[in-house]
């Protein structure tokens, strides 16, 4: 027995030694043919870079169309699931009733007094009281979403941007506690039945976890401009909040614009021109 | 010691057999749960936490209130609460279990649990609630099984763990300023946004405790030969009264700092609970009845001659109680999401699901009391018989 038990000891001890040999043995035979084995990160050639990225929506140019096209553009492009989507009863049989109060949004439309709660005036402009606001994660300088998150799932990007890890967070919720201006929203089921066409440069998410906007991260690191720019006509634009010489920062300088609910101190890096 | 639990009368078994179904029962529902996500919830995407995190809330509460024994007698040398420390540390550990079963059930990714101690994160609030959470069961194990083999073997405790029962009590007080902390420091959730809730926290939790315990001590003089002692349980009474007082005083301040000043994101929620707020009013019924019984439940505990009624003690602890649960596990979590952060009203009850794994995991930790408090009586029974 103990004879037995040594002798199977020492096997699985030279099969683990040969395995640790394995991967530089591996990495050499790669060399020759196509690279080592382990992962290379590189640039993509035409990346756009920022020292903060940051938005500014000039709402005059704006409309229920364009709101609908950036909204559409977004969700689309990044596999947000649409509760109101008919699902296909061959490919997801059993899919159960949906409840519309656990719907997905990155972006979508709120009138004045929900996007700027605290800017609500007794005599507000007629035009604001029915104009819609497009509304989004504000990839705040001080993020409270990232405080409150106990696995950095939720992150600041040295440039500003706030991005979510899908295969880290536990769903715990409590960056939904934390934003102060809705942003998030939780899997409280899989998605993929909601998903009309599934977008490949995107993954889709599992359930159980939370999400919202990226600013297009994986575009902009590509040289493109986010999916809500492209579909906004002219009214979004992107750019770096710290150069003085951006674009967004001449449109800052010429007009004159109101963040979401910045007394709270978290920065928001998305600037509304009325 | 843990031989003494598998032995017991007819009534011992026929109580632990009917937890274990309700446990299969809630296990069964949180199966579901785990395979199809919580959209078996009454949760949403504006009311993001509910009933599991808002009785985990509670339950942190009664779990420290247990300190409300042990300061008096490891610290005062007060001898009455001699035979019923080990009651509160027991029940603190009963508590605790639930605690950490009402975190798992409500994560999204159960299985990723673990990622809290593989990145650990010490600008999150969790981070720290984890680490009180769990340092304090572990201590409330410690100390009340050496304490009570001690009892047993009747020799004194081992001298170590006198550092670890003096360490369990700002511990105590720490699992609940966490849990408070979770709340209190995020800016925009203006209900939650106030210095006072750590305080108020901990006032309902040595109120809702103690009530508890002493409601354990008459369960205890009925089913075994154990008597915690009469002025023992006068003593928490007085203890739990003045603690419901000071829970409804802080409370009183939150609600004249919010009316009179007049600031729409912090008096909307507290509107929304007393009053309804735009035609939404599912919880107005619901906390006035807890304000209404801790506030008779106090009074109760009040007056001498009605705190030392035998029959009137139990029931006066049984509303404040119940008081403490409606305000902290009704009230306190969706009153914070409820107008949301776009001052948009999502109302949220539980499901019937959600009412049966929370079910199933009060019965866990019902199984873990009745072992604990079987091992507590028999060996005090022992030692005095």
């Amino acid at each position: 027995m103990m004879e037995k038990s040594r002798r199977r000891f020492l096997k699985v001890a030279g099969i683990a030694a040969i395995g640790l040999g394995a991967a530089p043995a591996m990495n050499f035979a790669a060399l020759d043919s196509h690279g080592s084995a382990s992962a290379v990160k590189t640039k993509h050639p035409d990346v756009l870079v920022a020292k903060r990225w940051g938005m500014v929506i000039d709402t005059e140019k704006l409309n229920d169309k364009i709101l609908k096209q950036i909204t559409n553009a977004c969700h689309i492009h990044h596999n947000v699931p649409d509760f109101n989507h008919e699902v296909d009863k061959e490919k997801f049989p059993k899919t159960r009733p949906v409840n519309h109060k656990q719907e997905i949004k990155w972006l979508w439309k709120e009138k004045f007094h929900y996007a700027f709660p605290d800017k609500e005036d007794e005599f507000l402009n007629e035009k604001f009281q029915n104009m819609s606001f497009p509304v989004l994660c504000n990839h705040c300088k001080n993020a409270p979403c990232v405080q409150a998150c106990p696995t950095q799932a939720t992150f600041s990007r040295e440039d500003g941007i706030v991005l979510m890890d899908f295969h880290r967070c536990i769903g715990c919720r409590f960056c939904m506690a934390a934003c102060p201006y809705g942003a998030r929203s939780f899997n409280y089921r899989n998605p993929a039945p909601f998903i009309g066409k599934i977008d490949p440069d995107f993954p889709i998410r599992s359930k159980g976890v939370v999400e919202k906007c990226n600013l297009c991260a994986e575009r902009l690191a590509k040289g493109e401009q986010p999916h809500c720019v492209e579909a906004s006509e002219g009214a979004i634009v992107v750019g770096d909040l710290e150069d003085p010489a951006s674009e967004i920062r001449k449109l800052l300088r010429e007009n004159y614009s109101i963040r979401r609910k910045q007394s709270l101190g978290t920065e928001p890096s998305v600037y509304y021109i009325v | 010691m843990l031989e003494i639990a598998v032995k017991g009368n007819r009534n011992y078994w026929l109580w632990i057999i009917f937890l274990l179904i309700v446990i299969g029962i809630g296990k069964i529902a949180y199966l579901d749960q785990f395979f199809n996500g919580l959209m078996i919830t009454g949760m949403s995407r504006d009311v993001s936490w509910g009933f599991y995190i808002a009785n985990f809330t509670f339950l942190v509460g009664v779990a420290a209130g247990g300190v409300m024994v042990v300061i008096p007698y490891y610290l005062h040398d007060y001898e009455k609460f001699h035979r019923i420390t080990i009651l509160g540390e027991f029940l603190a550990v009963a508590c605790l279990i639930m605690c950490l079963l009402f975190i798992i059930v409500d994560l999204g990714q159960p299985v990723r649990m673990l990622n809290v101690l593989l990145y650990p994160t010490p600008h999150s609030m969790l981070f720290y609630d984890m680490i009180v959470l769990n340092g304090y069961l572990f201590l409330n194990i410690v100390i009340g099984w050496k304490v009570l083999e001690a009892e047993r073997n009747q020799v004194t405790p081992p001298a170590w763990t006198k550092p670890l029962i003096y360490l369990s009590i700002p511990f105590a007080i720490g699992i609940h300023t966490v849990t408070a902390y979770l709340y209190c420091g995020l800016p925009g959730r203006g209900f939650w946004l106030t210095a006072i809730l750590a305080p108020r926290f901990l006032a309902s939790a040595f109120a809702a405790g103690p009530a508890f315990l002493i409601i354990l001590c008459y369960i205890i003089r009925r089913f075994t030969k154990f008597d915690p002692g009469w002025e023992a349980m006068q003593t928490l009474s007085k203890i739990a009264c003045y603690a419901v007082i000071a829970n409804l005083f802080f409370f009183l301040c939150e609600v004249f700092v919010v009316f009179y000043s007049g600031i729409p994101g912090h008096k909307s929620h507290i509107q929304y609970l007393l009053f309804g707020y735009h035609g939404y009013n599912a919880l107005v019924p619901w906390m006035w009845s807890g304000f209404i019984l801790m506030a008779v439940g106090a009074v109760f505990l009040l007056i001498p001659r009605l705190r030392s009624n035998y029959i009137l003690l139990p029931v006066a602890c049984a509303m404040i109680f119940i008081g403490a649960w409606i305000d902290k596990g009704l009230g306190m979590i969706s009153g914070g999401f409820v107008p949301s952060p776009l001052h948009h009203v999502t109302e949220y009850a539980p499901t019937l699901q959600e009412i049966i794994i929370t079910l199933g995991v009060y019965a866990a930790g019902f199984l873990v009391l009745t072992i604990l408090y079987k091992l507590a009586t028999t060996v005090k029974e022992e030692v005095n018989g």
